[in-house]
């Protein structure tokens, strides 16, 4: 079981308390009206899926329950950094052995 | 029997026998025995038939890692376990055991004609021989093989027994309690760190049990353990684990311990659990798990009598057993040859030693000579012969061109070929796994976590090495966990260095397309087998293990992986590490369901939600249907009535007077902030802005992707309040929509969100007669039609209790929902039936809430709806507010999918026959009478009876079912074909003329 470290309360805590909520800087466009169907297909379905490292949305949901972002190696299931929600995305320089 | 026993030699207790039955025959042991020395002790080794070929079986090994010595236990009453190794079950007083998979009798089993049809139960046999005619597989085949190839049985009785389970931390967790092990716990225990130390033994001391010889600054191995043990127990810090097996290594050293507690015992104290799970998060964790010996490959090297050497040891040293009477030694490494000399030295015969090797060191060959023993060295085994028991084995010079072979009469073979590191739990955090050539061995690499690898497990043989690197490991956690650990030096004397080299299989002049040589026991997997899958195409380890399915059987291939790997590899014609090895996998050996299940069974398997009202349905002999974790009031049965006699009843006394109906299950959100309404236009479909405080609306939620995500009515209290209530299963994640939304789209918007489903009991009296039994008890607000009509709400009291008051109405009916805080709700429920006496009030459950809802055309959202219904499939495009710019979904609603014209629509349906009532989830045809497989074109969502109408009603999804209106489908069950009519889905009442009545 994993550990997770919430940017919020600022305390690692068990897997069990949060829930996975997606990949991570997916806006919402403004006016969805403008986009053409292709376009809104993108934002609905289309994900980055990598093999490496993976931005994506938790929630702290038996916590505090803010929704906060993480970046995660999915080869290996690693937690490299977790940041709230409102924070760009950081710049992580990779390991070899992870693509 | 002869016993097999030496007077006062080992750790069992020779002043305390035990008796246990084995078969029916009652048997002496020791306390301290395992069920298998005990066995041995009294001359039994024939303990099983095999998997496949049902061949006489013995007891191969001395622990967690035997393939063959299987038995079913009973512990009592209810108390079996199939498939227990008799090599890790301790003997108790009257401890009922058995052997598996044979008819009728172990020495006697049909079964057995299955290994002279040996060709024909090769690799993949089941996809080949069996192919042809198709229609055999599942009438014939499939049957006869399921019947004859198998392990023990399942219990039959629920279990019994009850598990515990515990969350602990720790500094430094070591895993396994040999000398590598004890050393580590010492170096780390001393610094004062918190330390567990477990092993899945009875007993403490790990290799040093099975032997005699070393010594430990001065003192033989045995008193050395004592005096670490002693040390050990007395420390606060340290918490010594017996019968504990580390199960799975997650991540960030998080590592699952099963503690055996009650199996060992006669007499169980009350209330003890049988297991106890532990979830370890240690800072540290230091590997200690030794090494398991290799079986050497040769024909005929599974009859009972052949067994480890190191497993022979184990018996003689630690049990005081002697496994035979004249022991046969069969070898690639030095290790079988101490194994050897121990037997001897106790007397037993060692009539030869058949070593691979030409060269010996000198020191062995001089103590095999001082002890009489017979050196054939460069020597092989090329068959065995004995029914239920080793006779003899054929030996032969290992060079093919040399003659001399020679029939060795023995009734046990003890063989060696070398050792494999045990790196399962190291595996399992995805470490990295090294090949070494010279251990001939993977060991591991680079570690995932903050973990190391001590001892045997590292590859480091021997006494010397285990303590010198479980001591400086046990240091180094200690002082990583932020403790001053200091290492420690161990003298040992009166070891020997022992090599040994790997072979894939003994060398043989016979026909090895004949020969039945095993390397998994369990699974009865061949040699040949592993050849004839790389000669069909299977190169990859795990394509070989799987299509063999060597290693796939519950010892997970601990004995026979890498014997396995070799003979692919050469088969290939790679190297080892180049074919690579297959994966291991928690959990480490078999494991009870009732340990993982731990406390969460039976009610405490998942919480029941129950209302304020509950009791009372409960005590008038409601019956209850689950509605996600709420139990939900299904019907009132009077005396003497059935289901659907109490519905009729219920629904007719709702349209004729009034009904009364716990509601409280309704999920509820309070919608609070000056954004309030703005948040609420963004979310829903349709418009808030101008719906006035104190009237409600109904309100449809799509997900990003347009689809009916839930519904439900909700109430606007004041300018910047709303209620909203939402379906009972949907609440939560309703929830979480609105809070993910607001947190991460739109976070400017002031508002705020509160689960208030708790908070109030909600009680719906429905029918002509409500507001005649409602007025007199509520005050402050006027119920007149005009100044409260349909779809207002109000705040005001009801008998003296604040009250949030709805006109709704989910039945078609005048209806009224009495929200009151929820410790209030039993009693306002009471009084409300008390004086509701005056109009026949029944109370009605969620069946005649169901149908009631149905003959009015009201869907349910996840029942009618499956997730893929748009707002217009559900004939619900009224509800979106048309001139919004934006809510979730609405573009969605524009993709060229959504307005296709033969999407799946939500109609309703009336069957031609009247009486018959469809059933929920049946698939609709346009045509019956296609060929099957038909084209299913939807499916019936919703079908009840319905007493107003005396007949059926139904909903259902069709392809294009909007424009069908009067067509006629067909409904195919295994007994007939059914037709029904597509209609509109508004039963009763279409003009709402009763909303009012």
């Amino acid at each position: 079981m994993l550990l997770i470290h919430c940017p919020y309360c600022n305390a690692e805590r068990p897997e069990v308390e949060f829930a996975y909520a997606g990949e991570a800087h997916i806006a919402r466009p403004t006016d969805p009206s403008q986009l053409d169907d292709d376009q809104w297909r993108d934002h609905l379905y289309i994900r980055s899926n990598p093999r490496g490292l993976h931005y994506e949305r938790w929630r702290h949901i038996h916590g505090c329950g803010r929704f906060f972002n993480a970046a995660r190696d999915t080869l290996s299931d690693k937690f490299v950094t977790t940041y709230k929600a409102s924070l760009p995305r950081p710049q992580i320089v990779q390991s070899e052995d992870t693509p | 029997m002869t016993n097999h026993r030496i007077a006062g030699k080992g750790r069992v207790d020779h002043g305390r026998p035990v008796h246990f039955t084995f078969n029916g025959t009652r048997y002496e042991g020791f306390q301290g025995d395992t069920l298998a020395s005990a066995l041995l002790a009294n001359g039994v080794h024939l303990v099983g038939r095999s998997f496949k070929y049902h061949r006489p079986r013995g007891i191969l090994a001395a622990g967690s890692e035997e393939p063959n010595a299987l038995v079913g236990v009973t512990h009592g009453p209810g108390r079996f376990e199939p498939n227990t190794r008799a090599t890790v079950l301790e003997i108790s007083q009257g401890l009922s055991t058995n052997s598996q998979n044979h008819w009728p009798s172990l020495k006697r089993d049909i079964g057995a004609v299955n290994d002279a049809a040996y060709m024909l139960f090769s690799a993949g046999f089941y996809y080949k021989t069996f192919m042809w005619p198709k229609s055999f597989w599942n009438k014939v085949y499939e049957p006869f093989i399921r019947g004859a190839a198998g392990l023990g049985v399942s219990p039959t009785q629920p279990d019994p027994d009850t598990y515990a389970s515990r969350h602990v931390h720790c500094d430094v967790l070591v895993v396994g309690a040999g000398p590598a092990g004890i050393a580590a716990a010492l170096s780390a225990g001393r610094s004062g760190a918190k330390v567990i130390l477990l092993d899945e033994q009875a007993e403490f001391g790990g290799s040093l049990l099975s032997e005699t010889d070393a010594s430990i600054d001065g003192r033989s191995g045995w008193d050395w353990l004592t005096m670490a043990m002693t040390e050990l127990a007395a420390l606060d810090n340290v918490t010594l684990l017996p019968r504990t097996t580390a199960i799975g290594y997650y991540h960030q050293n998080f590592v699952g311990l099963c503690q055996r507690l009650t199996d060992h015992l006669a007499d169980v104290p009350q209330g003890t659990p049988r297991e106890r799970m532990w979830k370890v998060r240690a800072a540290q964790v230091v590997l200690a798990q030794g090494a398991i010996e290799r079986p050497l490959v040769f024909h005929g090297n599974d009859r009972p009598g052949v067994m480890l050497a190191g497993a022979a040891r184990t018996y003689l040293n630690r049990y005081g057993v002697k496994v035979g009477q004249s022991a046969l030694v069969v070898t690639t490494h030095d290790s079988a040859w101490l194994a050897a000399f121990d037997l001897a030295k106790a007397e037993g015969k060692v009539v030869a030693i058949v070593d691979l090797r030409p060269n010996i060191s000198s020191h062995l060959r001089a103590k095999a000579d001082s002890l009489g023993i017979e050196v054939l060295a460069g020597w092989t085994v090329t068959g065995t012969s004995g029914r239920l028991r080793i006779k003899s084995a054929r030996v032969r010079p290992a060079d093919p061109t040399a003659g001399g072979a020679r029939t060795i009469a023995c009734d046990v073979l003890m063989m060696s070929g070398g050792w494999t590191p045990s790196v399962h739990l190291f595996s399992h955090t995805k470490g990295k796994l090294n090949w070494h050539e010279e251990e001939q061995a993977f060991l591991p690499g680079e570690h995932a976590e903050a973990s190391r690898t001590v001892g045997a497990g590292n590859g480091s043989f021997g006494l010397a090495k285990a303590l010198a690197e479980g001591a400086e490991a046990g240091a180094d956690a200690a002082s990583d966990a932020g403790y001053n650990g200091r290492s420690a030096q161990y003298m040992v004397t009166d070891e020997t260095e022992l090599t040994g080299i790997r072979v894939r299989e003994l060398p043989t002049d016979q026909n090895p397309g004949k020969a039945k040589a095993f390397v998994d026991f369990q699974n009865d997997v061949t040699a040949k087998d592993i050849r004839l899958a790389v000669r069909e195409g299977f190169k990859s380890i795990e394509h070989v293990k799987r299509y063999t399915t060597n290693g796939m059987a519950t010892d997970q291939g601990k004995t026979s992986n890498i014997n396995g790997l070799a003979i692919a590899a050469d088969a290939v014609g790679a190297p080892v590490p180049a074919v690579g090895l297959t994966t291991f996998r928690p959990p480490y050996t078999p494991t009870t369901f009732g340990a993982f299940a731990g406390y969460n069974r039976g009610r405490l398997f998942e919480v029941t939600r129950k209302t304020p009202i509950d009791g009372w349905a409960e005590a008038k002999g409601a019956a209850f249907e689950p509605v996600s974790l709420w139990r939900r009031a299904w019907y009132f049965p009077q005396a003497g009535e059935d289901m659907h006699a109490a519905v009729a009843r219920e629904c007719a006394a709702v349209r004729a007077s009034v009904g009364i109906f716990d509601a409280s299950t309704l999920g509820k959100i309070e919608i609070v902030g000056p954004d309030a309404a703005e948040f609420m236009n963004r979310m829903y479909t349709n418009p808030w802005t101008k719906l006035a405080p104190g009237r409600c609306r109904y309100g449809l939620l799509l997900g990003e992707d347009g689809f009916i995500r839930d519904d439900g009515v909700i109430g606007r209290m004041a300018p910047d309040r709303f209620h909203v209530t939402t379906t009972t299963g949907g609440a939560a994640r309703v929830l979480n929509m609105m809070e993910d939304y607001l947190q991460t789209e739109w976070p400017d918007l002031k508002v705020w969100l509160t689960s208030t489903t708790e908070q109030w009991a909600v009680i719906a009296l429905q029918g002509p007669n409500a507001r005649r039994l409602l007025e007199p008890l509520v005050e402050g607000i006027d119920l007149s039609d005009d100044a409260f009509p349909h779809m207002a709400v109000a705040e005001g009291h009801i008998c003296g209790v604040p009250t949030r008051l709805f006109r709704v109405s989910f039945t078609g009916e005048r209806g009224y929902e009495v929200n009151v805080p929820a410790r209030y709700g039993r009693a306002i429920w009471e009084k409300l039936f008390a004086d509701g006496q005056a109009y026949g009030i029944t109370p009605y459950g969620t069946e005649t809430m169901h149908v009631l809802r149905a003959e009015k055309g009201y869907i349910i959202v996840g029942q009618d709806t499956d997730g893929t219904l748009t707002p217009d499939d559900a004939a619900l495009g009224w509800a979106i507010g048309k001139a919004k710019p934006d809510f979730v979904g609405k573009r969605s609603l524009t993709r060229p999918d959504m307005l296709k014209k033969d999407r799946k629509q939500l109609v309703g349906l009336l069957t031609d026959d009247p009486m018959m009532v469809l059933e929920e989830g049946a698939q609709i045809v346009f045509d019956p009478n296609q060929p099957i497989p038909m084209k299913m074109v939807g499916h019936v969502t919703s079908a009840y009876w319905s007493a107003s109408l005396n007949r059926s009603i139904a909903f259902g999804v069709v392809e294009g079912g909007h424009s069908r209106m009067g067509e006629t489908i067909y409904i195919p069950m295994p007994d007939r074909t059914l037709s029904a009519k597509i209609t509109g889905m508004v039963f009763v009442d279409p003009e709402n003329s009763r909303l009012n009545a």
